[in-house]
């Protein structure tokens, strides 16, 4: 063995706990990384590459099957333009009550084989299998089931077929192309159709070219004119689908973007440092090498090889150990995007491996080099400690803090050590930049969920609907339903009313009016509620402007404005059954009902306005479904009845939760990793300081609370830094995020972050310190006095 | 008869499997007794030392120093221990560089919990009556070799101590530096203050120790005391 594998060997042997450190901090560090990258390449046009990977369709065309027969649109894949086609499938839409009889949304269902292999939308099971008899059905995967039920085993009955025939769900499946709501069998086909002309074919196609609507539209002009006049229904264009979906996933986009960029700053942070910290505590050991003949390209290459064992083994299991928590990552981001995303890309781990390889190289080479040149005599002369002088200022300032004198001796370290002690208040103020940001994300995700609700208790007519929501046959729509409503009459009403202001517990209701009006200048009829009672702003959050107070003020949100081209204090005109109303629009209010559509008004503003629906806030205290249970029997002759409002958390919700915590997580253990580095450097260079306090009669506890100082002053700095980021970060995200989906977001949803709390994520940054001190900590309490002292 | 200050009976240390660094070592020490210990490198002289401050523990035997079991003691009570009882000077002064003169004389008494202030005041005292008091703002690297060790006499002495112990105090000391602290030493055993010296230096045993014990191979060859008894 030559002597500098020798001195690399026992190097890194010696050394036991640091190039544990180092092992460990890389391979966190790296983990982050590739789940940075990931969640960064993930978010790269999300949209297109999930288009790509399932061979999207540029034009989905639904045809008469009156009109045109199998032969003939298998032959239009030959028209000008068509560069492959899939179909023709057919076509039915089933309307299913589920095992309480209760209806589910429409779905418009297709007949295929198989989900893959097709030349267009190859489909992406997700759960389950795909049917393989009549009586099977495989629903698309778009939120239609909350997270915490199961869609597969579920059996629903077409109730209006003869026979009552059911479906079980047997699997889910992800189409980017929106294609289908469900797939069955071919043969299961012609049993769902209500009548011989009911149902149709569906026909997919990819065309050379459809980067633009007009190619898009040329292409359908040439399969229609290869076709029966007259058999083409309706078609939608791929553009439309990108359009639609391109609204959820640009929220996601710069949250996920921002979660990976701290996670690969946080890691070029830590490792740099953590590398020139061991390459600089080698110092007198370099001197002794060179004492012996070693020259300074052997002294750096020793080094270099010291530094690159450790970090290499702690890469490779960082690559693992990140592609392993990327799994269930990429779950969730396929499940936000639509992709099929199946692992992390290799490139992302080549790239990592060598970066972080590289980053190791040159810190170290850095490092080294600096002390290779260092005279022999100026190496030994260095040994540990820091240079005398460096810091003198700061512990005859803490000297002076009426603090135990422990602490306050701690409390100076920092300052003999700047560079060091700058890079770890970076790094702690990432780690507590990421905790803020992920509460704060969290709390905002809480308050717009919030808006949903409009009250405690809600009265309608009929029997409700349950949890599925609603939607028109094959477009997704997310939104949850409201309950089925009839209008009633006026002595209904106010008999409703009445139970509801004499029944015990009642905080305050309001009754809304469901009707449509067409807007002076916007073609389309939009949804405006009516409203009367006086808890009727209860739920929404103004972004601007004011709740109505009178009839012919109006309030609406973003969307609205943005397509009318109005702001708040303008006028618009509604004609609501014929009648025309000029309205003022007083307030902004974030909204997400109809796509921001909707208009909130007094009911009087209407021509028409019983209220079909009422939500009730119950006084503080007093149990809402118990409330119901009460007042179930005074309304149920008007056809009525009570329920809690339960509008429950939406899965793109938690996924937004689970990712925000998984991140932080890791970002909050780098940051600790990074402490725990530099208090073994800081506790191995005052080895012999601490054998000098310790002969001096400094006691374990007291060792421990001057370590932990030492690291208290680098987490407040790094919390005072990192909070106020952290806030500035989720009001930008959350305000990009809102910006996403055409929303101007209230102060409320911004705003999340109460004087106590931020205190609180302030001192956040000193426990991430404390965390990663302890371990060292305890370390230097159980040095033996005599060993330390011997250290020179 | 008057109870020994320090007792060190049938002490045994060992490091590894080698011979032991003490073999069952059996001494006396009365207070007020100035004891240089004497004898060559890997003698045992720094074990014998670190046993009695409570900085080591013996492999066997028992070490009692003013009614305290030091070999029984704990990380924590071994420190309590030597903030109340010992005192120590160390060859190359162990003074602590980025804190001032005045800093480094207060600090064992503020790990004792006293007041900034009055640690001040006790520091001012000892480092006046070591004559180095107009050196108290300064940083101990501006300071000479001997007033170094002065400074770090003035530190082994703010608690008030029963018993100094002194790590070759003159070892890394040119002979004026060296002369002047053998002075100060013969100053605080001649006010009573109970002192144990390891050294090499001849010179130092003869002019400050009332009492040698010269080690040889872990065991003590020679004992003054002993020698005057017979």
């Amino acid at each position: 063995m030559s002597a500098l594998s020798r001195v690399v060997r026992s190097g890194v042997g010696r050394r036991r706990v640091q190039t544990v450190v180092i092992g460990l901090v890389v391979m966190i560090a790296v983990s982050a990384s590739v789940l940075g990258s990931t969640l960064l390449v993930a978010s790269n046009a999300p949209f297109d590459r999930a288009f790509a990977q399932q061979n999207g369709a540029h034009l989905t065309a639904y045809f008469d099957l009156t009109k045109t027969t199998s032969d003939q649109l298998t032959a239009s894949a030959q028209a000008t333009g068509v560069a492959a086609a899939t179909g023709p499938f057919r076509t039915a839409s089933i309307h299913p009550v589920d095992d309480k009889d209760q209806p589910i949304s429409p779905l418009t269902v297709v007949g295929r084989t198989a989900p893959d292999g097709a030349a267009v939308d190859a489909v992406t099971l997700t759960e389950g299998r795909w049917a393989t008899g009549p009586g099977e059905l495989v629903v698309v995967n778009d939120g239609r089931f909350p997270p915490h039920e199961r869609a597969v085993g579920t059996v629903w009955r077409l109730s209006d077929l003869p026979g009552s025939p059911t479906l079980t769900i047997v699997g889910e499946a992800r189409s980017i192309s929106a294609t289908a709501d469900g797939w069955v069998v071919p043969e299961q086909i012609a049993a769902l159709a209500t009548s011989k002309a009911d149902g149709g074919y569906q026909m997919l196609y990819r065309f050379a070219a459809a980067d633009t609507a007009a190619q898009v539209d040329a292409g359908r002009v040439a399969v229609e004119a290869a076709l029966p006049a007259g058999a083409l229904t309706a078609s939608r264009s791929w553009l439309t689908t990108r359009e639609d979906g391109s609204g959820d996933t640009a929220l996601f986009v710069p949250f996920l973007i921002a979660f990976g960029v701290l996670g690969l700053i946080m890691a070029v942070l830590i490792v740099g440092n953590v590398i020139a910290g061991a390459v600089s505590t080698g110092t007198r050991r370099i001197g002794i090498l060179k004492a012996l003949g070693f020259t300074p390209s052997q002294v750096v290459r020793a080094y270099l090889g010291q530094a690159l064992i450790p970090a290499l083994t702690g890469a490779v299991l960082g690559v693992i150990l990140g592609n392993a928590i990327a799994i269930p990552v990429l779950t969730l981001t396929n499940d936000i995007y639509g992709t099929s995303d199946s692992g992390v890309a290799p490139w992302v781990d080549a790239g990592l491996l060598a970066a972080v390889l590289a980053l190791v190289t040159a810190t170290a080479w850095v490092a080294a080099s600096r002390a290779g040149r260092l005279r022999t005599v100026d190496a030994l002369a260095v040994g540990r400690t820091p240079k005398a002088g460096r810091g003198q200022w700061a512990a005859r300032l803490t000297a002076r803090i009426p603090l135990p004198r422990p602490v306050t001796l701690g409390m100076a370290h920092p300052f003999a050590r700047p560079v060091r002690s700058a890079a770890i208040v970076a790094a702690i103020a990432f780690g507590a930049a990421a905790v803020t940001f992920s509460f704060g994300l969290a709390a905002s995700l809480a308050e717009v969920q919030a808006t949903a609700s409009h009250g405690d208790v809600v009265i309608g007519t009929g029997r409700p609907t349950q949890g599925t929501p609603g939607g028109d046959p094959v477009k997704a729509d997310r939104e949850p339903s409201r309950p089925v409503v009839t209008p009633r009459s006026a002595q209904d009403t106010a008999a409703i009313v009445k139970a509801i202001t004499t029944q015990a517990g009642t905080s305050g209701y309001c009754g809304v009016a469901q009707s449509e009006v067409t807007v002076a200048g916007f073609a389309g009829a939009l949804q405006i509620l009516g409203a009367t009672g006086n808890s009727c702003s209860s739920g929404y959050r103004m972004a601007s402007g004011s709740w109505f107070g009178k009839p012919g003020e109006i309030v609406v949100a973003t969307p609205f404005l943005t397509a009318t081209q109005t702001r708040v204090g303008d006028t618009v005109v509604l004609t609501d059954h014929g009648t025309q109303i000029a309205v003022r629009i007083v307030g902004e209010a974030f909204n997400d009902d109809h796509d921001g559509m909707q208009i909130l008004t007094a009911a009087k503003t209407l021509a028409t306005a019983e209220p079909e629906l009422f939500y009730i806030n119950v006084e503080h205290g007093t149990d809402p479904e118990a409330y119901a249970e009460a007042l179930e029997p005074e309304i149920q002759q008007f056809d009525a009845y009570a329920m809690t409002e339960n509008i429950g958390t939406p899965e793109i919700v938690l996924i937004i939760n689970a990712l925000t915590t998984v991140l932080s997580l890791m970002l909050a253990t780098v940051a600790a990793l990074g402490v725990l580095n530099m208090v073994v450097l800081e506790t191995r260079e005052r080895v012999h300081d601490l054998g000098i306090h310790k002969a001096l009669g400094m006691a374990p506890r007291q060792t421990i609370a001057m370590v932990i100082a030492s690291v208290s002053v680098a987490g407040l700095a790094g919390g005072a830094i990192g909070t106020p980021a952290g806030v500035l970060l989720q009001r930008t995200i959350v305000t990009e995020m809102g910006r996403g989906a055409g929303y101007h977001l209230p102060a409320s949803i911004l705003d999340v972050f109460g004087p106590v709390e931020l205190v609180l994520f302030g001192l956040g940054g000193i426990v991430i310190a404390v965390l990663g001190a302890l371990l060292p900590a305890g370390w230097a309490a159980r040095t033996r006095t005599a060993t330390a002292l011997r250290t020179e | 008869m008057t109870l020994p200050m320090i007792e060190l009976r049938d002490v045994t240390r060992r490091y590894g499997d080698g011979p032991p660094a003490l073999g069952d070592v059996s001494l006396t020490i009365a207070a007020g007794e100035a004891v240089a210990i004497l004898g060559p490198s890997g003698s045992g002289k720094s074990t014998l030392l670190n046993l009695v401050a409570g900085l080591d523990r013996p492999s066997g035997g028992t070490v009692t120093v003013d009614g305290v079991r030091v070999d029984e003691l704990g990380e924590a009570g071994s420190a309590m221990y030597r903030r109340a009882k010992i005192g120590m000077v160390f060859q190359f002064f162990n003074l602590l560089d980025d804190l001032t003169v005045a800093d480094n004389v207060m600090l064992p008494a503020q790990l004792t919990g006293i007041s900034r202030s009055t640690a001040q005041r006790r520091a001012m005292d000892v480092l006046g009556a070591l004559r180095v008091d107009r050196h108290a703002a300064a940083y101990p690297g501006r300071l000479s070799g001997g007033e170094r060790q002065r400074v770090a006499v003035a530190r082994a002495l703010v608690n008030r101590p029963a018993l100094l112990l002194a790590d070759e105090p003159t070892g890394a000391l040119d002979s004026a530096s060296g002369e002047d602290v053998k002075q100060l030493l013969r100053e605080l055993h001649a006010d009573g203050q109970t002192i144990i010296m390891v050294t090499h230096d001849l010179s130092l045993a003869n002019s400050c120790a009332t009492r040698t014990i010269q080690l040889v191979d872990g065991r003590v060859a020679v004992d003054t005391a002993r020698e005057s008894a017979r």
